[in-house]
């Protein structure tokens, strides 16, 4: 598997699937990873009777705020610079990977000067400390820090063993949700040099926290993503459950968050709701054991220099679409993808993209304005599960049928509709339902047409056991029953004429 | 009551005993049924597609057919989730874009307060359980996504099943699970669709059953389908197809 997820790049969502449906032991992983953490979110939101209202309230607290996006960003900026931050703006993942790689050089040369005037014997190397954030893995951020010669090192638990096991993530939340134990153990014996390594999550939480605790004292810059910008205060927010995130965000002496520009919020009262929504829904918790509120810099504690990079990266081009728009309320929550019988069955992977599952296949193909990740709309069987336990409601079967218009428009616009054949049969079925006579002409046709396909089985009924492509894959697992000689209507019209016989006689 | 029949357009040509079925029991019940011959698809097929302009001329023909209808029952719960969800909106959507279209706006809104799935029409305006059924047989019932969610059915099929005489209803595990079917989806992603598939036909081995039924065809299609190739034996009937049993007639 390559490290990076790249929608540019990755196979059609089908063809990832279909290989990732051999891999059993992944399989096996992410039915027991997502039923564990569904039945955690269910008991902790049966929980609140006010559940319901809970997610309207969080959903119109972010249908507000991109209606108002742009008022409440700059709002941030203005109170985030008052509190000492600094905030830069990247229109594409191009330059913020540029912007961050230049604060990390900025960063490096000033502890170098001051390791140099207090008389240090050894200048920091050129390193970060990160703590989990899917919008770095959005623009591959680790990639260009390694070729400007910076190692980063992440340190979520979940994104180390990625890291070092040279693995992308697979779920926005649970990141290494594919990954078991054992696995895990492998990683860390071979990538930690620890042979003797035990398989208990004790043993692996040790060895995990040794090699962070180390960096995490040495280490001077660190990198974050965000879960809430707050316009109110100009704060940042992240809800995290090892307490690394909290080393993170306030052991080094520079700072670099960096969020997609959806992530604002109106007021700081805002996290009243949606503090509850996101770690009921994320990992099936009351409280996220860990949330971090900062604002700005503070002269004896914490970092002295804070950076925050609001990444647009194609999220003004979902704003302008106003049925696709809700895609940017979500919160990462992650609920959608454990819900989902697709992911289910394939995992995060198969998407090819950070954002996996129903959330990702709307999120993804929007970003990319439509030109990757076409498949994705289509990776779904419309069951409405992701709808029901999005915490803000995003109505994800409605902006995935919406998106399919927009892809069929497309490859309909001009001449190219004649060598589209789904939207030829489409048209011709369309033509067939809109006249009576024609839809019982095809009905005839059809039956005729099975008939050369039709064998019987022991019971004497007639089935058909194979179709020709595109239908080919119905019939690899399943048969299909043989179309009836008669059908309703002309059952009904033979047993009207009776009837009317009938009142004759 | 007069009760206008909408079968659903693979209902008529490929499962017709499932409308044989409906109208016995509403006619059991007392009630008239009719059967507008000019209605064809609701148009869900295109729209979930993605081919939404020809769903238009689709939902037209379904409100010309049955405008005047005192109660539309429907055997397809997808069919009628495709009319709640999207007809006012592609009315709504219609009107916004030429006025003349506000008419048919006004008509969707006070035709779907009249339309019902099969037995949502029983359990919700007859208010009715036990509808003189008997099924001396193994059952388990298969809650499709549209049913559960979209139309919200609850336990109102179960109701149904558990007032039929002789009947020994199992529950199926994983019931909040889709069956993979999904229209399409089981054509542009078969082999996810077949894992769906095979993770609900093995709950339902597990009941033991001798029939799987639903509120729709559609899934009891797919699962059929796979239940045929295994040779397992369990057999899928739709609701009405059980719940038009009587005592001494066969099934």
């Amino acid at each position: 598997m390559n490290r990076w997820l790249d929608p540019a790049t990755a196979p059609p969502f089908p063809m990832a699937a279909s290989a990732a449906l051999e891999d059993a032991q992944l399989r096996k992983n992410v039915r027991h990873a997502t039923d564990v953490i569904q039945a955690k979110r269910a008991r902790v939101v049966g929980e609140l009777p006010e559940w319901q209202q809970l997610r309207e309230a969080g959903r119109a607290i972010r249908e507000h705020t991109m209606f108002y996006l742009a008022t409440y960003l700059e709002q941030f900026e203005q109170n985030c610079a008052r509190a000492g931050g600094i905030v830069h703006w990247a229109r594409d993942a191009e330059e913020a990977r540029r912007i961050v790689v230049q604060l990390v050089a900025e960063a490096e040369q000033r502890h170098c000067a001051e390791a140099l005037a207090s008389g240090k014997a050894e200048p920091p190397a050129a390193e970060v400390i990160k703590i989990k954030s899917m919008t770095t893995e959005e623009i591959q951020l680790n990639r260009a820090l390694e070729e400007a010669g910076v190692r980063a090192y992440e340190t979520d638990l979940a994104e180390l063993i990625l890291q070092l096991g040279g693995d992308p993530p697979s779920h926005i939340v649970v990141p290494a949700l594919h990954k078991n134990r054992q696995q895990v153990r492998e990683i860390f014996r071979r990538t930690m040099n620890l042979p003797e390594l035990g398989e208990t999550p004790e043993d692996l939480a040790e060895a995990a926290r040794l090699f962070l605790r180390e960096r995490f004292l040495r280490v001077k810059t660190g990198i974050s993503g965000a879960n809430f910008l707050i316009a109110e205060t100009g704060g940042v927010a992240i809800v995290e459950s090892e307490g690394n995130g909290r080393m993170c965000l306030t052991l080094p002496e520079t700072l670099i968050t960096i969020a997609g520009i959806d992530k604002v919020v109106p007021r700081f009262a805002d996290l009243e709701v949606l503090l509850q929504l996101l770690p009921r829904s994320a990992t099936g918790e009351r409280m996220n054991p860990y949330n971090s509120l900062w604002t700005g810099i503070h002269a004896d504690d914490g970092p002295r220099e804070f950076h925050v990079v609001l990444l647009d990266n194609g999220r003004t081009s979902v704003l302008k679409d106003e049925k696709g728009r809700q895609t940017l309320h979500c919160i990462r929550c992650g609920a959608c993808q454990n819900a989902c019988p697709v992911y289910r069955q394939t995992g995060g992977h198969s998407y090819g993209s950070v954002y996996a599952g129903p959330i990702g296949a709307i999120l993804t193909p929007q970003l990319m304005q439509m030109r990757h990740g076409e498949s994705l709309p289509y990776a779904s069987s419309l069951c409405g599960a992701c709808y029901e336990v999005c915490p803000v409601k995003i109505n994800i079967p409605e902006v995935l049928i919406h998106l399919r218009s927009r892809i069929v428009q497309r490859k309909n616009a001009g001449m190219r509709a004649m060598s589209n054949p789904e939207g030829l049969a489409m048209s011709a079925m369309g033509a067939v339902f809109r006249s009576e006579r024609r839809f019982r002409a095809a009905q005839r046709l059809a039956r005729l047409g099975q008939l050369p396909l039709v064998s019987k089985d022991g019971a004497g009924e007639g089935w058909i056991s194979w179709l020709p492509a595109p239908l080919a894959g119905w019939t690899a697992v399943r048969d299909l029953k043989q179309i009836p000689k008669q059908s309703f209507r002309e059952w009904w019209l033979q047993r009207s004429k009776k009837e009317v016989s009938n009142e004759k006689h | 009551m007069r009760v206008s029949l909408f079968i659903a357009c693979y209902n008529d040509m490929m499962f017709p005993e499932t409308g044989r079925a409906v109208v016995r029991v509403l006619e059991r019940l007392g009630h008239t049924v009719d059967f507008p011959l000019g209605q064809t698809c609701c148009g869900q097929m295109h729209y979930n597609t993605g081919y939404q302009a020809e769903a238009v001329p689709l939902l037209e023909r379904f409100v010309a057919q049955f405008r005047d209808a005192e109660a539309v029952v429907v055997p397809s719960s997808s069919c009628v989730a495709m009319m709640r969800e999207h007809y006012p909106l592609m009315a709504g959507e219609l009107a916004a874009k030429e006025p003349k279209h506000s008419a048919l706006a006004r008509e969707v809104e006070s035709l779907l307060p009249r339309v019902w799935e099969f037995s949502e029409f029983i359990t919700q305006k007859l208010g009715i359980e036990d509808v003189g059924a008997t099924f001396p047989h193994r059952v388990t019932y298969h809650a499709s996504c549209h049913g559960l969610r979209s139309l919200g059915l609850g336990e109102g099929p179960m109701k149904l099943l558990k007032a039929v005489k002789g009947i020994d209803l199992v529950p199926l595990a994983g019931l909040e699970q889709c069956c993979g079917f999904g229209g399409t989806f089981a054509i542009k992603n078969a082999a996810v669709s077949s894992a769906m598939l095979s993770e609900k036909t093995t709950a339902i081995l597990n009941t033991r059953a001798e029939v799987c039924t639903a509120c729709d065809n559609s899934c009891l299609m797919h699962l059929q389908g796979a239940l045929h190739r295994q040779r397992t034996g369990v057999r899928t009937l739709h609701l009405a197809e059980i719940l038009a049993c009587r005592a001494g007639e066969t099934q």
